[in-house]
């Protein structure tokens, strides 16, 4: 696999950042102060990486801080001459979900997320169709092409991987052609 | 020297005969005369803070006339009333001695002016807020969390686009006239340069002569506009309005000359009202009842 894995535990790295040590992820510059220090943990990791965002340990994220900690940062890494970078949300609890799910419906984003029971899910904008194709990687992965055309022989295929890939929340390794879902990625390399 | 009455039950309804007359330019002397207050709600005393600190800003000499009434004396003592008035006006009559921080106090009258306020805010209300939402309104335990999104928002907004000094204050009363239940109020205000103000360079072409108080407010309120060009910005408003609504919650904003609200069927306040007295920055109410 040529993917650099990345480990970031907001929860910490809040603490870290902030400088009066704040425990909950609330106020713009406060999200800004955390989205920066990402970005320079991930400044090393070339150009592929897939990062973890560990929120287990936030216990308030207001929309303002999501905006600037999650959709900003997604955003930020689709544009055109950014390395790609892949991002799987930890840790995401009933707390939380929420200002996820607007800030990223705000910026038309989708992440992949898997909540502090552990289930995956992804949160965001997407349509039906891609999400089941998502979905069926998610279970059943890592495959190949003709394994997706069994269950969706529909012609639209391969949009719809190219855009699951365009969208980050899919991997197709150039040695092996296979699809990974980041869950497995993560679970494979972290 | 103008004087003015301070109604006896000085709550959300009662709020804007303070800011009107606060709102009149050049009173340099001014007795608020709060003697025979009976009730004051977390909007009352903030609203005497914004009044009277927006005296002060055009140069006036505001003074402040406590109640007569020993249980409202304490209870603005224990809501940090004092702490805040001290700065603003001259204090006419005896002020108690602050006794411990009860624990009815649901967040004490907090000065907003930077994002670490909103912090110390957050901080403040986890230790009171999870009981006082689960035992007296009924809400699930988890409400905390989005009560806590809530004020971070509505504070913050004072600091990103007031741009100017405000206070927030929370309570919980039992209601039982008005509504036969316990509710939480949260008052947010700020003597800054309010709504329209704040929007109007990137809105108010697309207004044209519609664009005024009550415009900038709608394009706030409704539709989640910001001055901010980022698309990321203008939903903390948003996010608020529905979580109130999920409450069954009221949400009322004065800026200017107008007020918007979003009422259940309980309330009776009018969705929008334009024509009141000018009255620099945002005052915004939140009132959220217990579940039937």
């Amino acid at each position: 696999m040529d993917l650099t894995p990345v480990t970031i535990d907001v929860g910490v790295l809040v603490s870290k950042t902030v400088t009066s040590l704040h425990s909950h992820l609330v106020t713009r510059p406060t999200g800004r102060a955390v989205r920066l220090a990402i970005e320079a943990q991930m400044a090393g990791s070339g150009a592929q990486s897939l990062s973890v965002i560990d929120l287990s340990d936030v216990t308030i994220l207001d929309f303002s801080c999501a905006d600037e900690v999650i959709a900003k940062l997604l955003q930020a890494y689709l544009e055109p001459d950014s390395p790609e970078a892949f991002f799987m949300l930890r840790g995401v609890g009933e707390s939380h979900r929420d200002q996820i799910q607007v800030v990223l419906e705000r910026q038309e984003l989708v992440a992949v997320a898997e909540s502090d029971t552990g289930v995956r899910e992804l949160l965001g904008v997407i349509e039906a169709y891609d999400a089941r194709v998502w979905q069926l990687l998610e279970t059943e992965g890592p495959l190949v092409r003709e394994d997706f055309e069994r269950v969706f022989p529909e012609p639209s295929l391969d949009d719809v991987l190219e855009r699951l890939q365009k969208r980050r929340i899919l991997f197709q390794s150039s040695i092996s052609g296979q699809y990974h879902a980041l869950s497995q990625l993560v679970d494979d390399t972290l | 020297m103008n004087v003015f009455s301070v109604p006896t039950e000085l709550d959300h309804l009662a709020v804007d005969q303070v800011l009107d007359t606060a709102g009149q330019m050049g009173i340099e002397r001014m007795l608020f005369d709060a003697r025979h207050v009976r009730w004051i709600d977390p909007n009352g005393m903030v609203a005497l803070l914004a009044a009277g600190a927006e005296l002060k800003k055009q140069g006036g000499s505001p003074r402040l006339q406590l109640p007569d009434n020993s249980d409202v004396l304490g209870y603005l003592s224990r809501m940090g009333f004092f702490r805040q008035a001290n700065g603003i006006f001259e204090l006419l009559g005896r002020v108690p001695k602050r006794v411990s921080r009860l624990s009815d106090v649901l967040l004490e009258i907090t000065s907003i002016t930077a994002n670490a306020d909103v912090h110390t805010v957050i901080d403040d209300v986890q230790k009171r807020a999870g009981h006082v939402l689960a035992s007296r309104l009924g809400y699930p335990a988890t409400s905390v969390v989005q009560f806590s999104v809530i004020l971070s928002e509505v504070c913050q907004n004072i600091v990103e686009h007031a741009e100017g000094p405000g206070w927030v204050a929370v309570q919980a009363y039992n209601w039982t006239k008005r509504l036969g239940r316990y509710v939480v109020v949260i008052s947010v205000m700020d003597i800054g340069r309010g709504f329209r103000d704040s929007l109007n360079d990137e809105h108010s072409a697309r207004y044209g002569d519609r664009w005024g108080d009550s415009t900038a407010l709608e394009a706030a309120f409704l539709h989640g506009l910001t001055r901010f060009p980022d698309s990321g910005r203008g939903q903390g408003i948003q996010q608020i309005r529905r979580q109130v609504q999920r409450w069954n919650g009221s949400i009322t904003i004065r800026s200017g000359t107008a007020r918007i609200a979003q009422v259940p069927e309980w309330d009776i306040t009018d969705p929008v009202v334009d024509g009141l007295k000018s009255f620099p920055g945002a005052q915004i109410s939140i009132i959220l009842p217990a579940v039937k």
